[in-house]
């Protein structure tokens, strides 16, 4: 019975040792700026080296997170008063046009400016990419060329659509959420451009993007509780909901409806047109 | 009862107030009953035991078919009707009502069926070589076993329990034409005073089938094995401890009325107890559990021609659980105290393979990982009157369900964004049942009330597939709980030579759950019709009324029969999905000098009441013949018993309104059973 007492008496205060003893450690994090991204490009200039970075190991047609940073050699520091723009631009053989961007900015991290552009086609061996940066550096204004390469998306899934309108104006609609589509109720984000010249291609406000997924795989089945891409200002992306029932193969058949509902593309989903010319392909 | 007083001030005084009273309803002491109980008075009651024991050669006399599957024995209760989607694994219903208004349990354990089809229902997960008998209460007379609206089973296991017999065995082996089915079992027991072992081992192979007319009835075939284990031992004279294991795997099972089949379906349930005669003085026959048992099963389409898109769909089911009860017999009194408590955790999930192979397969947890808890106890009092007697019994229960899966609670999410992980209730039974005997009249008669939770399918289940009504289910993890109020009457006539009974029942069901088309719902099943999710009904109504006879023509003829008449329709005044038409059946039963015979017959009338909408179509009338023959043989000290039969003597080409999507059940079958005991 004794011994029962000690064995008990042990185990309580070894019970208390251990819920008194909690972590306290609140010493700071070292954050890596770049933690996740991949460079993808590195430019040695004089007195200064450009990184480029993004999630992906490639450039894609398509919508691009692309993040950019440069180094002042002299301080061994990362800047953050470039204020930089770029502008990308395909070479073709007959021809030259832009692609749709965002604008640069450094808002999470001050050495880090973030950007988005959305590529409408791929690199060949005749047609390429260049990526003019303008920057300050010290308070002189910079300017670096990059040859980039866009290649087709590796997963062959359709992201990304060049179109004409029923109003004859050309537009790029470009995914960009879920990156990791999940059987859920999915947050869904695109990206919608018109393309004003040539060179300009201006964000579209207000419009509306339909949203109806289906797997062909298993006759077109579809799910409920999808929402409507709305614009959003804030972020300059049309947001909405996605649901997948389950993993595979899903098209996002879509209709783009201007801000008097009209629309400029893409067909509703009937038993005799089990597609909209208007999609987006994921697979999970 | 503080702590629980503070967290629900208003229901739980209610609670309360409620237990309180219904303490207080079954203490009390008859104080008009003067005389002593009447041990002698015969209770007639909804209650229905059926004996099994295929091994006992006393029992073989008494059966038609000794070695038939627990799925015919249990047929051949008055009560019990089984769904049919082929061969094997045959779902029990009760009252018209199927697994998830019922309580199945294995010698008061708790287990339920790891397939979201429904295709195997927990009795296939035992065999007859080691049951003793199918414990039938009807409505809340079930709830000693669990929470049920329609009823309880309890199938309980076949065991020495102390008997000095020694040593025994036996073999046996049956053979059916129809399917070319093949059965041997055996059996080996030791059993004294002070310990028992009881070993069985029964294995069943069939062909498919072949319904009246010769028409084969594809994907019918299947083979199973069950072999278990029972031993108790003495501790002391009052106190005993007993294990028991059963291990039951079932191969390469078709399901010619449904789209898939199965590769594998095993069940492996172990239990430990503890008896001990008296508990504080005033109990006695102290009993106490522990268990535990999982089951995993496997369907499989890769057999099946023209599959639109090849599917694997395993699910696992796992419960722990455990009860505890005790008695006290006082002179008029005679109490039951029990409280049990089970864990489950049902799993199932479904990958559907693209016929573009590029594409990533297609994956959805059709259960996710549902966690239920249920925690119960449990009263009942007999009290015992001079020609009378009362019984009161209650159940109490907490039932929860969590869904333990992220994947599987952000599915659901996608239909119910508000959706909670856990849902809790609180599951109340109450009953009364009266007897009474005036000269050879006996008239039975209760009220009681009782809750059911939703089952996991129709709580939480995806995509469900439902080859009857051809739509895909989606559960529902708000719906109310399921209640009932249901009462029964009965009169009975017994002389000796000859008895005719009244009986009727009907169930008031509130809140009755139930598959409703959702139209705005794309269908995941190629093929399918649609969509249906889950919904409470305002009530239901079912009533279940029987007349039955027995007639004692002479000491060795016997003859039997009975009709019955059930409704069910909903608070539209639809009809119910699987009632059951007007059936009836009558046997003439012959046993003299070892030598026994039967003839019966079973029918239906037309299915006037179905409903379309369910996937039911209108069932012709049918009628089948069946006949057997028996013969006990003494060799020395041992037994052999040979039976023969012939069921379905007229090859009739018939399918009932239990049987899935009409597939035609088994046409001419001849069977022969040889059994040998040896003492």
């Amino acid at each position: 019975m004794k011994k029962l007492t000690y064995i008990f008496a042990i185990l309580i205060l070894s019970i208390l040792t251990i819920s008194c003893s909690s972590d306290d450690d609140n010493t700071p994090v070292e954050i890596n700026p770049v933690e996740g991204l991949i460079m993808i490009y590195e430019i040695e200039a004089t007195d200064h080296t450009i990184q480029i970075y993004s999630k992906k190991p490639n450039l894609e047609v398509g919508y691009n997170e692309i993040s950019i940073r440069v180094k002042d050699l002299a301080s061994n520091q990362f800047v953050s008063n470039l204020s930089p723009s770029w502008m990308p631009m395909m070479h073709m053989e007959t021809m030259e046009h832009a692609a749709p961007h965002s604008m640069l900015t450094n808002a999470e991290e001050s050495t880090v400016y973030k950007g988005h552009i959305v590529f409408q086609m791929a690199s060949n061996a005749t047609e390429f990419w260049e990526l003019t940066l303008n920057y300050n550096l010290n308070g002189v204004a910079k300017e670096e060329v990059v040859n980039i390469q866009v290649i087709e998306p590796i997963d062959g899934l359709k992201k990304t659509q060049v179109f004409t309108g029923s109003d004859n104006t050309r537009y790029v609609l470009a995914y960009v959420n879920p990156k990791n589509p999940a059987v859920a109720v999915n947050n869904m984000q695109a990206v919608l451009y018109k393309m004003e010249t040539m060179m300009s291609f201006p964000v579209v406000e207000n419009y509306k993007i339909t949203v109806d997924p289906r797997m062909p795989g298993m006759g077109n089945h579809s799910s409920p509780n999808n929402e409507d891409l709305i614009y959003n200002a804030l972020t300059k992306t049309y947001d909405g909901k996605l649901s997948l029932t389950m993993t595979g193969y899903w098209k996002i058949n879509l209709k783009l409806l201007n801000e008097n509902d009209e629309v400029l593309k893409g067909e509703d989903v009937t038993e005799a047109n089990p597609e909209s010319s208007l999609f987006f392909e994921i697979a999970f | 009862m503080k702590a629980f007083i503070s967290v629900f001030p208003f229901k739980g005084r209610l609670m309360g107030n409620l237990l309180y009273a219904v303490f207080c309803g079954i203490f009390i002491t008859p104080t008009f009953a003067q005389e002593m109980p009447a041990d002698s008075l015969k209770l007639i009651n909804l209650n229905e035991v059926i004996v099994i024991s295929a091994s006992k050669q006393l029992n073989h006399q008494k059966q038609r078919k000794p070695l038939s599957s627990l799925d015919e024995f249990l047929e051949s209760s008055r009560s019990i009707k089984m769904v049919k989607r082929g061969a094997y694994a045959w779902e029990p219903t009760m009252n018209n009502m199927a697994s998830e208004r019922l309580v199945v349990t294995i010698d008061g354990m708790q287990i339920f069926g790891a397939c979201t089809d429904k295709m195997d229902p927990i009795t296939s997960y035992v065999d007859v070589s080691n049951l003793s008998e199918a414990q039938i209460g009807s409505g809340q007379q079930g709830a000693a076993y669990g929470n049920t609206i329609g009823g309880g089973i309890n199938l309980k296991l076949d065991k020495n329990n102390f008997r000095s017999t020694g040593w025994t065995g036996s073999i046996e082996s049956a053979f059916e034409t129809n399917n070319a089915m093949r059965v041997f079992g055996g059996e080996v027991n030791y059993s004294d005073e002070k310990f028992y072992i009881n070993t069985d081992a029964i294995y069943r192979k069939a062909d498919n089938y072949k319904a009246g007319g010769n028409e084969e009835v594809a994907f019918s075939q299947f083979e199973k094995y069950n072999f278990s284990i029972n031993s108790g031992f003495k501790l002391a004279e009052d106190k005993s401890v007993a294990a028991t294991l059963i291990l039951d795997e079932a191969r390469d099972v078709g399901y010619p009325a449904l789209p898939m089949d199965v590769s594998l379906a095993r069940a492996v349930i172990a239990s430990v107890s503890f008896k001990q005669d008296t508990l504080f003085r005033n109990f006695s026959n102290w009993e106490s559990k522990l268990y535990y048992n999982t089951i995993k099963h496997t369907m499989d389409d890769t057999k099946r021609p023209n599959v639109p898109i090849h599917m694997d769909m395993p699910g696992w089911s796992e419960t722990a659980g455990f009860y505890s009860q005790a008695e006290i017999k006082l002179t008029k009194n005679h109490f039951l105290f029990k409280m049990d408590g089970y864990y489950n955790k049902s799993y199932a999930e479904m990958t559907m393979y693209p016929a573009n192979s590029d594409e990533p397969s297609m994956f959805m947890l059709t259960w996710p990982d549902v966690r239920t808890k249920n925690l119960g106890l449990y009263a009942q009092n007999y009290l015992h009157f001079k020609k009378a007697s009362l019984k009161l019994s209650m159940r109490l229960a907490y039932h929860s369900n969590t869904v333990a899966d992220e994947f599987g609670l952000n599915s659901l999410k996608i239909f119910y964004p508000e959706m909670e992980k856990t849902k809790t209730r609180f599951l109340k039974s109450i009953s009364a049942q009266y007897h009474n005997m005036w000269n050879d009249f006996h008239l039975n008669g209760g009220l009681s009330y009782g809750e059911r939770a939703p089952s996991v399918s129709e709580g939480y289940g995806f995509y469900l597939f439902n080859s009857f009504d051809n739509h895909d289910y989606i559960g529902a993890p708000n719906l109310n709980t399921e209640s009932s109020v249901e009462t029964n009457l009965s009169l009975t006539y017994d002389k000796s030579i000859f008895e005719v009974g009244i009986s009727a029942n009907y169930f008031q069901i509130f809140n009755y759950i139930i598959g409703e088309i959702d139209p705005s719902l794309s269908t995941m099943t190629i093929g399918a019709n649609g969509v249906k999710i889950y919904k409470n009904l305002d009530y239901a109504q079912l009533l279940n009324t029987t007349l039955s006879g027995r007639y004692n023509i002479t000491n060795a003829f016997k003859l039997t029969g009975q009709i019955s008449f059930h409704r069910g329709v909903d608070n539209n005044g639809e009809n119910l999905p699987l009632i059951s038409p007007v059936s009836y059946n009558s046997a003439i039963d012959f046993y003299r000098n070892q030598y026994s015979a039967s003839l019966s017959i079973n029918g239906a009338a037309e299915q006037v009441n179905y409903n379309a909408s369910y996937g039911e179509t209108k069932t012709a009338a049918y009628a089948t013949l069946s006949a057997s023959f028996g013969k006990r043989f003494f060799l020395q000290d041992n037994d052999l018993f040979v039976k023969a039969g012939i069921e379905n003597i007229l090859d009739t080409n018939y399918t009932s309104y239990t049987d899935w999507n009409n597939i035609p059940r088994m046409g001419r079958n001849y069977y022969l059973t040889i059994s040998y005991s040896i003492n």
